[in-house]
């Protein structure tokens, strides 16, 4: 019983990070109906910039939010230089177009920071167990900041005038135009807190995976599973779904598949809200025609 | 003193199509200008053209500066409002955000003002404050249309078809409702509309469109008695 | 942006003059001066450049299979990886473990890539574009745990892998077995090519050319869309397949690390590069993906994939038709009607 009590605290601690992610890659899609495959290699960039932060000397939470600022900066030059000039190609196109960003910020990453596994500091150490040891001080200190992250977010869409503003952007783009609304930099705004974001869950989850060039993109394919069991238009239901499939994940590999498979598994989610549900638990219909 | 919209020679068109073949009309401030004709005539077209929502050549001038070519949100940030054919409101936001995002460009203090003005211009709306727009009838959603656009605080209010659509007695209080915005603000509007009878009722003066051309302007008075115009252009 | 579907539109109207004009016996001189020009590498290369072209030629086979679903389909495959693994294992597995010939094996691992192509064929149908590639993504990144996974390790040895060797040569033909392995891809990737060739060139590759334009239209013509497609996807898993299993052979090896995400990732950058929706570009994609990274690793580990990147974005901004697009420009340029 308290093994599958830790199980599932483990899994809502991951799955904190899947739901982070899910709601980055959420973001961008409300906004421009696209995916961006890119999104956990930014992350890592961005967990790699924090890393060259705190080694070169800065406090751990000063290096946190300046990694923030820098990512927000490099999600807003991502959509201005790359998104933009593609904005009414096939989908074909913007596929190739995430896929490349995806290969270039992964192997620059790799290029500069180099490939070998590294540690990343975790802020929350305990000298006691906490709750028996039930938890462990970084599962809970990331867990809170993960709801910080998503209840700031939560705030800022439904109370401020520029959360509106983005959202009447993705929602209908030609009458926020007639608003007033400059809607090119309402989705570079949304790319730079997409990659905000994603930092965000990048640092909260290389001290448990470490640190490496390819560190996200397992986590990627959680974070996918999760948007598409919750709906992949509906931000609450993304990250309900993060946390759901960070559940799922733990329990299976620990009572079902075993942990060589915990990918398939987040395969199997998303194959099966697709076929079966594509709209998602908590999504409106996806058009789906034959 | 310029006219407050004046179009010289507007060309507009989708691709290689092209819908305008150089138009030259002019909106009054505080004056209600009627833009007639038939489906397909290009009056929607000019609309967008004067929004910068379509592609154009020629001039537009508004209070005396070129808007031609400039961004949409550039435009709407000048003064002029757009109720665009299939209304343009947000769906899936409430009625309240509604109002926020028509009055998005404002940073003077009297937007809660405004919202009152039309919370009394259209009651139905106040009822269904925190309701999602989608959820509103038809007439509920043009109202809200036309909330959204007055709450800029346009100069120039561009309607496209606000009677489309609609069961005749929502039409006949939209059209008193407009009356009532033409009265008490000074605000110049170019309506288009497809129900010459009640437009030309409204407005102050009229064009008459086809095929992408002027064919007829003048006081709308006088085209309302002109019998010929009326059985060869109008249809009633 | 022009031609951003990549459809090279132009492309039979500028050759459809130039084939009547040739005579059969010219058609014939070309076609035996292609086949010689395509054997001299046997006796000009060293083994190891000739290695390189007969795996680029191995690419230039899978390129093609994913750029019939792909560029001439419509449905978007990151995961085309997978069926160059599944060719590779069942030839792997049948010649490791029952002692089959490799020529034996072919005709099975295309077969079962078939199977699984149209099998995957029908939910594939159910997703848009969008939806197939984050499938077909997640796909491509789970392929070496599952080929780990230690239900199979029986079978594909795990993350060892399989040891095989090169088909041996006839004995009356004097060539080494890398010599001639290059020429056995050869002759079945010619034979792919011809496949490929007559399908699009087909009814039904019009068909499908028209459903991926126009779906609506097509439908209301009374194509059948869903079978199209499925089938379509299935030829397409057979040459990438076919691919596979020639790439196990020629490496003389197979382990899951050989077949990661990066391998599918690779096979779409060949497609775009190549020319999507074209054939030769297939060919030019097997090329570009095995040349340019060789030339690229010189620089750094990473170089490959950063070029990788800049080659997919700057070809998609600026040349969506590839080479192929770009070669049959300067041809038209060249030789094309004036005035």
């Amino acid at each position: 019983m308290e093994a599958l009590a830790h199980q599932i605290i483990a899994g809502i601690a991951t799955g904190g990070i899947y739901a982070s992610l899910a709601l980055a890659l959420v973001m961008i899609y409300q906004a421009t109906h696209h995916v961006n495959f890119a999104q956990g290699e930014m992350a890592t960039l961005s967990t790699f910039i924090a890393l060259s932060f705190i080694q070169a000397g800065m406090p751990y939470w000063v290096a946190f939010f300046a990694t923030i600022a820098v990512s927000f900066l490099i999600g807003v030059a991502v959509e201005r230089l790359l998104m933009r000039p593609v904005q009414n190609a096939p989908v074909l196109t913007h596929v190739g177009v995430f896929i490349g960003l995806l290969l270039i910020i992964g192997n620059l990453t790799g290029w500069v920071f180099g490939y070998t596994t590294k540690m990343f500091p975790t802020p929350f150490e305990s000298d006691q167990p906490l709750f028996g040891g039930l938890v462990s001080a970084h599962q809970l200190g990331s867990t809170a900041v993960t709801l910080a992250v998503l209840l700031l977010v939560y705030l800022f869409f439904r109370h401020t005038k520029l959360g509106l503003a983005m959202r009447a952007a993705a929602y209908n783009p030609r009458s926020a135009r007639l608003v007033g609304i400059r809607v090119g930099w309402m989705l570079a705004l949304g790319w730079g807190l997409a990659a905000a974001i994603g930092a965000v869950a990048g640092m909260m989850i290389a001290p448990v995976v470490f640190l490496d060039p390819t560190m996200m993109l397992g986590i990627l394919l959680y974070a996918f599973a999760g948007a598409l069991l919750g709906g992949i238009d509906n931000p609450m239901g993304a990250v309900l779904g993060g946390f759901a499939v960070g559940v799922l994940e733990n329990l299976a590999g620990a009572y079902v598949v075993g942990t060589e498979l915990k990918l398939t598994v987040a395969l199997i989610i998303i194959i099966g809200v697709l076929v079966i549900r594509p709209s998602g638990l908590f999504g409106r219909v996806v058009l789906s025609r034959v | 003193m310029p006219a407050l919209l004046e179009a010289r020679g507007l060309h507009a068109g989708y691709g290689p199509t092209q819908v305008l073949h150089g138009l030259d009309f002019t909106v009054e401030e505080g004056g209600v200008t009627a833009l007639l004709g038939a489906n397909g005539a290009g009056k929607t077209t000019t609309l967008r053209a004067i929004s910068g929502m379509v592609r154009t050549t020629g001039e537009v001038l508004f209070r005396g500066e070129r808007i031609d070519g400039r961004a949409t949100e550039d435009i709407a940030r000048r003064g002029i409002a757009h109720v665009p054919d299939g209304r343009g409101t947000f769906m899936e936001l409430t009625v309240e955000e509604n109002f926020r995002l028509g009055a998005y460009i404002r940073r003077d203090a009297e937007v809660q003002a405004d919202f009152e003005r039309m919370w009394a211009l259209f009651p139905r709306l106040r009822q269904r404050w925190r309701q999602q727009a989608g959820t509103l009838s038809g007439g509920e959603q043009q109202m809200l249309a036309i909330a959204r656009a007055l709450l800029l605080r346009p100069r120039l209010l561009l309607m496209d078809e606000p009677s489309f659509g609609l069961a005749p007695l929502i039409v006949e209080e939209i059209f008193g409702i407009m009356r009532r915005v033409r009265e008490e603000s000074r605000v110049g509007i170019l309506l288009v509309e497809q129900n010459a009878n009640l437009a030309l009722e409204l407005a102050d003066h009229a064009y008459l469109l086809e095929t992408g051309r002027i064919v007829i302007s003048g006081p709308a008075a006088e085209i309302r008695r002109d019998e010929a115009i009326r059985r060869s252009y109008l249809g009633y | 942006m022009s031609a951003s579907k990549g459809i090279p539109a132009s492309a039979p109207m500028v050759r459809a003059p130039a084939q009547r004009s040739i005579a059969g016996w010219q058609r014939a001189a070309i076609v035996l001066l292609g086949a010689a020009a395509a054997l001299a590498p046997i006796w000009v290369l060293d083994s190891f450049p000739l290695f390189q072209l007969t795996m680029a030629i191995i690419y230039a086979v899978a390129v093609l299979g994913l750029n019939i679903v792909t560029g001439y389909s419509g449905q978007i495959s990151l995961g085309h990886g997978a069926f160059f693994a599944v060719g590779a294992y069942a030839t792997a597995i049948l010649m490791a473990h029952f002692d089959w010939s490799f020529w034996a094996t072919l005709p099975v691992a295309a077969l079962v890539c078939a199977a699984i192509g149209f099998c995957i064929g029908f939910p594939a149908l159910r997703l848009h574009g969008l939806y197939l590639a984050l499938t077909t993504f997640a796909l491509a990144v789970a392929v070496p745990q599952l080929l780990k996974h230690r239900a199979l390790e029986g079978w594909t040895g795990g993350v060892q892998g399989l040891f095989l060797l090169k088909p041996d040569p006839p004995s009356w033909l004097p060539l080494s077995p890398d010599r001639w392995m290059y020429v056995v891809v050869l002759v079945i990737a010619a034979l792919m090519y011809l496949l490929a060739w007559n399908l699009i060139r087909s009814r039904i590759g019009r068909a499908l050319m028209a459903t991926r334009d126009h779906p609506t239209a097509a439908e209301a013509m009374g194509m059948d869309i869903a079978s199209l497609k499925t089938r379509a996807f299935a030829v397409s898993a057979t040459i990438t397949g076919v691919a596979g299993s020639l790439s196990a052979v020629a490496v003389e090896y197979v382990a899951p690390d050989s077949f990661t995400f990066f391998v599918s990732i690779t096979l779409f950058v060949g497609m775009v590069a190549g020319g999507i929706a074209s054939i030769l570009g297939s060919l030019f994609g097997g090329l570009f993906v095995v040349f340019v990274p060789n030339i690229a690793e010189a620089i750094s580990r990473s170089a490959p994939g950063v070029i990788y990147g800049v080659i997919l974005i700057l070809f998609l901004f600026v040349m969506p038709d590839g080479f192929a697009g770009l070669l049959r420009r300067l041809w038209a340029r060249a030789f094309g009607p004036r005035g």
